[in-house]
């Protein structure tokens, strides 16, 4: 074939640096925005200073301490309950028999497509009423529109490629039930449950607009909605920098994710596309 | 969509152990269904009640029943058409671009002998990155005084994109196209796997190039994957927020999305009855475009059966 010869080779090298230089200029800007001090900022050069003003200036703000938690604690939260709750119902749609399971899957794949903003307002004017507003629940509770479809669907698409039979088998060989279930399932649907919560918790961290409808001080906001309220008034006299340090912290972990995980996280992300 | 059932083949007696399995099979799905259309049905019913109604939080005496007017408001506003125009826009040059770029990117993955583990990862980390983030870095790349783009080579100095609507829309779907082809490339790279290499090797014996190849082999056999990934990339185009309100707060310079009208009428002005109407129309919308790929997707999936794999 042609990527056989030195010329094919050539050309899906090239491929291969074109795809590597598109993902990666604009994390390379950022991260140089973020070490520029006040007075290079506006040199417009790629790596012009390192200093670390900017890491110093965002690590001792907390508003941004605060969001930093609140990122992390709700994004979590909002996982462990999603991949609980989906994977009772994973279980259910792969490996049991009975009527409506097309229904769930197929509602599943519905409610992943709601427009957020179609709730935004009715969970403002509830959640103010109810004393939900700018609270972990009041946006951990409205997550569940984005996360628990997507569990269901990549928990689905992996449950149905766990061997139960094995389950059955091991309880021939004289292991009780809960043996089997710890020593068969378990270490053969982990891997599953696990990229399935990684790709959650990169959804919920991301997420921007309930954190910006939803929350209104340092109790709840998360890093995505203080990076918006960062910026002043004005458009002109925004602290650069600081949004670009903020940035980077917050990027950190999803590239550490990214770089151990990629494997999993492809499989998960076109798991439930492909098969479902 | 909820509505649909599988027509599964009857079976003669349903036996003690069937329905008790049928009765774990519902005590297991139902916290996750409930949990479902209680976070999602109960605050879309009440957008929908609030939406017949004059509700304004600044004025909270004066609630009424107000029938169809909101609705009646917002189809005749030329803000809402303009920003359904905008919208859409947005939508169909950026899903365009991530095609054809997704299925490139594809291509090369595919076709990748060695450093396929980094790619993948190269190509995961703007999927992975935060939108706000990625919106602030091609806002901030952008800006005449602070960003690289203006200092480039051939670039005019003062070149300020972000100071008009065209230059803002194209910076809009930049960051789009940017931080979601990866998904798009990955769809379609799993598409990719499912065409058999024997048909592309039985055609190169005919004396196929590789163009006809691609397009009378591949493209045929991947339409189920390209369709599903469109379906997903288009309804999330539609939807779009982010981006927009982070490259241009509060939709300055035309370049205000449904959404982001939704969000002004909504937490801006307080206008719960206006924004709950746009907020109705927009799932509407949704609804409609899910339909229509839904149609095309049974479609080719009827006019597939049996002949893949």
């Amino acid at each position: 074939m042609s990527e056989t010869t030195p010329r094919g080779k050539v050309m899906w090298l090239i491929g291969i640096l074109v795809v590597i230089l598109y993902a990666l200029i604009p994390v390379a800007w950022i991260t140089s925005l973020s070490f520029k001090a006040p007075d290079q900022v506006g040199d417009r050069k790629f790596f012009s200073g390192f200093s670390f003003d900017n890491y110093e200036a965002v690590f001792s703000d907390n508003t941004f301490l605060a969001a930093l938690i609140n990122s992390i604690g709700i994004a979590l939260i909002a996982t462990f309950i999603s991949i609980v709750l989906a994977a009772l119902a994973a279980y259910a749609t792969s490996r049991l028999d009975f009527k409506g399971k097309a229904v769930i899957l197929s509602g599943a794949l519905a409610v992943a497509m709601f427009p957020p903003i179609s709730i935004v307002g009715s969970l403002f004017d509830m959640w103010r009423a109810i004393g939900l507003y700018d609270t972990w629940p009041g946006l951990i509770i409205p997550y569940m529109t984005f996360t628990l479809p997507l569990a269901i669907y990549t928990l689905s698409a992996f449950f149905r490629e766990i061997p139960w039979e094995l389950e059955q088998a091991a309880q021939v060989d004289g292991a009780t039930p809960f043996q089997a279930f710890r020593k068969i399932i378990v270490p053969l649907a982990a891997p599953g449950v696990f990229t399935a919560a990684i790709l959650v918790f990169i959804f919920a961290w991301n997420d921007f607009i309930f954190a910006n409808t939803l929350t209104s001080t340092d109790a709840a906001r998360t890093v995505p909605a203080a990076l918006a309220f960062f910026t002043g008034a004005s458009q002109f006299e925004q602290p650069i920098g600081a949004v670009a340090a903020a940035a980077v912290v917050v990027t950190i972990p999803i590239i550490i994710m990214v770089f151990i995980f990629q494997r999993r996280i492809v499989a998960g992300l076109t798991a439930g596309a492909v098969k479902g | 969509m909820r509505q649909a059932t599988e027509q599964k083949p009857k079976k003669g007696k349903v036996t003690d152990r069937a329905k008790a399995e049928r009765k774990l099979a519902y005590m297991l799905c139902a916290p996750a269904v409930i949990a479902m259309l209680l976070v999602t049905g109960y605050p879309i019913g009440y957008a929908l009640y609030l939406s017949f109604q004059k509700v304004d939080l600044r004025f909270p005496d004066e609630k009424e029943f107000v029938g169809l007017s909101n609705y009646v408001d917002v189809l005749t506003s030329t803000t809402w058409w303009s920003d359904v125009f905008v919208t859409v826009i947005i939508m169909v040059i950026s899903v365009s671009i991530e095609l054809v770029l997704g299925m490139a990117i594809a291509l090369v993955m595919h076709r990748a002998i060695f450093g396929r583990g980094g790619v993948r990862a190269a190509v995961l980390i703007p999927y992975g990155i935060v939108t706000v983030v990625a919106a602030f870095t091609w806002r901030y790349a952008f800006d005449p005084t602070a960003g690289f783009v203006a200092g480039l080579p051939l670039v005019p100095d003062d070149y300020a994109p972000l100071s008009n609507q065209s230059g803002s829309l194209l910076i809009i779907i930049l960051a789009e196209v940017w931080k979601t082809t990866p998904f798009m490339a990955l769809l379609l790279l799993a598409g990719l796997a499912l065409v058999p290499d024997e048909l592309h090797e039985a055609a190169k014996v005919d004396g196929a190039s590789t163009l006809q190849r691609f397009v009378r082999i591949t493209l045929p056999l991947m339409r189920p994957a390209i369709l599903v990934a469109l379906l997903f990339r288009t309804l999330d185009a539609f939807r779009i927020f982010d981006a927009p309100f982070i490259i241009q707060p509060g939709g300055a310079n035309g370049t205000e999305t449904v959404s982001i009208l939704g969000y002004n009428l909504l937490i801006n002005r307080l206008n719960l009855g206006l924004g709950s109407a746009v907020s109705i129309l927009i799932f509407i919308c949704v609804i409609l475009i899910a339909v229509l790929f839904v149609k095309g997707l049974g479609a080719s999936t009827a006019q597939q059966t049996g002949d893949a794999k």
